[in-house]
């Protein structure tokens, strides 16, 4: 895998074709738009004509007013739209956009701030200087108010890049917002940068990153092409329109309308194409690989799918001072399985590592190495009893065939004592998760007491290669193409061969159309993903014989 | 020169939505307003300004404005903070829903 590089001035000629890492599959065109970093001030100018500075500076605030009511009534227009849809938080949250927009254009065209740094420029400071100085007075003045005026300072800090950035004739800093849409373009994305993309990306191009970072985690549960460590994209200029493959990671600059139109509709006809392939996963041979999804709740279930592979429980717990109870714990639970054949259901998977208030567990040196997932248990034994008596109700009462499994198992004896506990309420199948190498070295043993495994690949290449899983600067090591974690995972499809049981994948690497065939060549027997990501996989498999996937499993692990 | 001594009556005080909609409406005026908190006096019509007050509910403001039509422009500001506009944004938004 390439390092994420720094702009190399060396990089390809930015007006012919750039490559990246195609990691989220899918074709996008439109004019690209960078997500700058905050300016950064040159040096003091010497000023010859203060009245002009002043001029710029009142045209810098101007602009930026202008920007931020113009975002507000896009926002506003937004809210209006959402109603009628079942959506109420959307139109709430761009109902309360609207409102702090409006409220951030009344602070940049504060009187008070523009005599304040139009009085700076006169007395011959740079128009970048004077507002940078002005912004910093008022936030010093807000933040030593203390409270909620302090939480405000953060906007004038805000604000003051945006409009230091106009009056350097600079990009904007932060998501832009051009109201119409755009292939975003930044040298990385923050988790906070991915969590407020709004529906008008068209693709996500970014210079470094890896087919792990956060950026293609994202676009893959939004199925939005995505391109990674693509050199050179920062110094396409803004508006320029490009075509984005996140399949190849190719990256076509300079586009015509027409070409963009073409590209767009290529895609609507892929997805289009995809959508319409159905029926169960299998290799080009007819090798069955069972394509299940990962949910957590009715919501997410999508018909066209053989199973749910994952059945997150956590959301019935989120926020809670108190633990939900039987009764809602069975209405939920029968929700899903009324709706499905067979499901998988996971326990309760949190712990200090994912706090939940009503566990009340001690904060821990180190919660990834701590009181986590089935080891709760340990502390809390009430809350799994709950737990397997709702889904064996929920099970009974709809008649569907529930499997449960329990996350973070790591011993053969805890692996027994779960399945004891299960199977004493009557429940179908019981699994385990493989998230740690102890399991995974022991999976044979393992298959002795359950009915099948199911590898979690991110907690199990955190462990097997003691990298946290959220570092963004170990991401090479969280690479599910690291032959030591696809080792594991051989080991735990032989173990399932021999024993003759189900032994799947859920996780990033299930949902990856590039990865899958792999992990179809080393022997498991089911994906489960996000729903987003079944139509890829499944017409990525049906291209290839299971000797073609096995032929990649032995490069892989070579 | 007209001046008029109100109580802040939103349950925020002069902070978030209550202070945005009396800036506005001073803006709207034409008429050059000051609010003082003490020491400090500030344009009405100055977001930053208001806001650094930091008057909370139940503080004392006083609102000062010359010239003509600086009377009705002070009742106008004086009825605005007299009101909880905290509940006065709830009552509207009941409506709206």
């Amino acid at each position: 895998m390439p390092e994420p590089s720094a702009p190399d001035p060396s990089a390809p000629d930015p007006s012919g074709p750039l490559t990246g890492l195609g990691v989220s599959r899918g074709r996008a065109a439109g004019p690209l738009i960078r997500m700058a970093a905050p300016p950064t001030l040159p040096p003091p100018r010497p000023v010859t004509d203060p009245a002009a500075e002043a001029a710029a500076v009142a045209s810098a605030l101007t602009a930026l007013a202008a920007d931020l009511t113009r975002r507000a009534a896009s926002a506003g227009h937004t809210a209006g739209h959402a109603n009628g849809h079942a959506d109420g938080h959307a139109d709430g949250a761009a109902a309360e956009a609207a409102e702090i927009l409006e409220a951030l254009a009344m602070i940049a065209e504060d009187p008070m701030l523009l005599e304040d740094a139009e009085s700076r420029a006169r007395d011959g400071m740079d128009a970048a200087h004077a507002l940078d100085a002005a912004f910093t007075q008022h936030r010093e003045a807000l933040a030593a108010l203390g409270g909620y005026l302090a939480e405000r300072a953060a906007d004038l800090d805000d604000l003051r890049h945006r409009a230091v950035a106009f009056a350097l004739g600079l990009p904007m800093p932060g998501l832009p917002a051009p109201g119409h849409p755009y292939v975003l373009v930044a040298e990385d994305l923050s988790p906070a940068d991915t969590a407020g993309l709004g529906p008008d990306v068209l693709a996500l191009v970014t210079e470094r990153g890896g087919p792990t970072s956060h950026t293609a985690i994202l676009a893959r549960g939004r199925g939005l092409p995505a391109v990674v460590a693509c050199a050179g994209i920062m110094d396409v200029p803004d508006g320029t329109v490009v075509g984005v493959d996140g399949g190849t990671g190719e990256v076509a600059v300079g586009l015509t309308e027409e070409q963009a139109a073409e590209v767009q509709e290529g895609d609507r006809a892929e997805r289009a194409r995809l959508a319409a392939g159905s029926g169960p996963g299998r290799t080009k041979d007819g090798h069955p690989v069972k394509l299940l999804l990962n949910i957590g709740s009715a919501q997410d279930l999508r018909p066209d799918a053989e199973g749910v592979g994952l059945f997150r429980t956590e959301f019935l717990f989120l926020d809670r001072t108190t633990a939900p109870s039987f009764e809602e714990q069975v209405a939920a639970y029968a929700e899903v399985f009324a709706q499905t054949e067979s499901v998988i259901v996971r326990t309760l998977d949190a712990g200090t590592d994912k706090p939940l208030p009503f566990l009340g567990l001690p904060a821990e040196p180190n919660p990834a190495l701590g009181v986590r997932g089935l080891r709760v248990d340990r502390l809390l034994p009430d809350v799994l009893d709950t737990q397997l008596d709702a889904i064996a109700e929920a099970a009974r009462k709809t008649g569907a065939e529930a499997w449960v499994m329990a996350p973070m198992v790591t011993t053969v004896a805890e692996a027994a004592g779960f399945v004891r506990r299960a199977r004493a309420r009557g429940i179908a199948r019981v699994g385990a998760m493989v998230e740690v190498p102890a399991a995974a070295l022991r999976a044979g043993r393992l298959l002795r007491e359950v009915d099948f495994l199911s590898i979690g690949t991110n907690d199990l290449a955190q462990y097997t290669f003691a990298a946290d899983r959220q570092h963004s600067a170990l991401a090479d090591l969280l690479d599910p193409r690291q032959p030591a974690l696809l080792q594991l995972i051989a080991m735990c499809a032989e173990a399932g061969q021999e024993a003759g049981k189900p032994v799947g994948v859920c996780g990033e690497a299930a949902g990856d159309p590039l990865l899958a065939p792999l992990l179809v060549g080393l022997g498991v027997t089911s994906l489960s993903m996000a729903p987003v990501c079944v139509p890829a996989v499944r017409e990525t498999l049906a291209g290839l014989t299971l000797a073609e996937c096995r032929d990649r499993a032995v490069a892989a692990l070579s | 020169m007209a001046q008029r001594t109100v109580v802040v009556a939103s349950a925020s005080g002069l902070h978030a939505r209550p202070a945005k909609l009396f800036v506005q409406a001073a803006a709207r005026l034409g008429v050059p307003v000051t609010v003082r908190l003490g020491e400090k006096t500030v344009p009405a019509k100055s977001m930053l300004g208001v806001l650094s007050l930091g008057a909370v509910h139940g503080t004392e403001v006083t609102l000062e404005a010359d010239g003509p039509g600086a009377e009705e422009a002070l009742d106008s500001l004086v009825a605005l903070l007299a009101r909880d506009l905290d509940s006065d944004l709830d009552t509207e938004e009941a409506l709206d829903a």
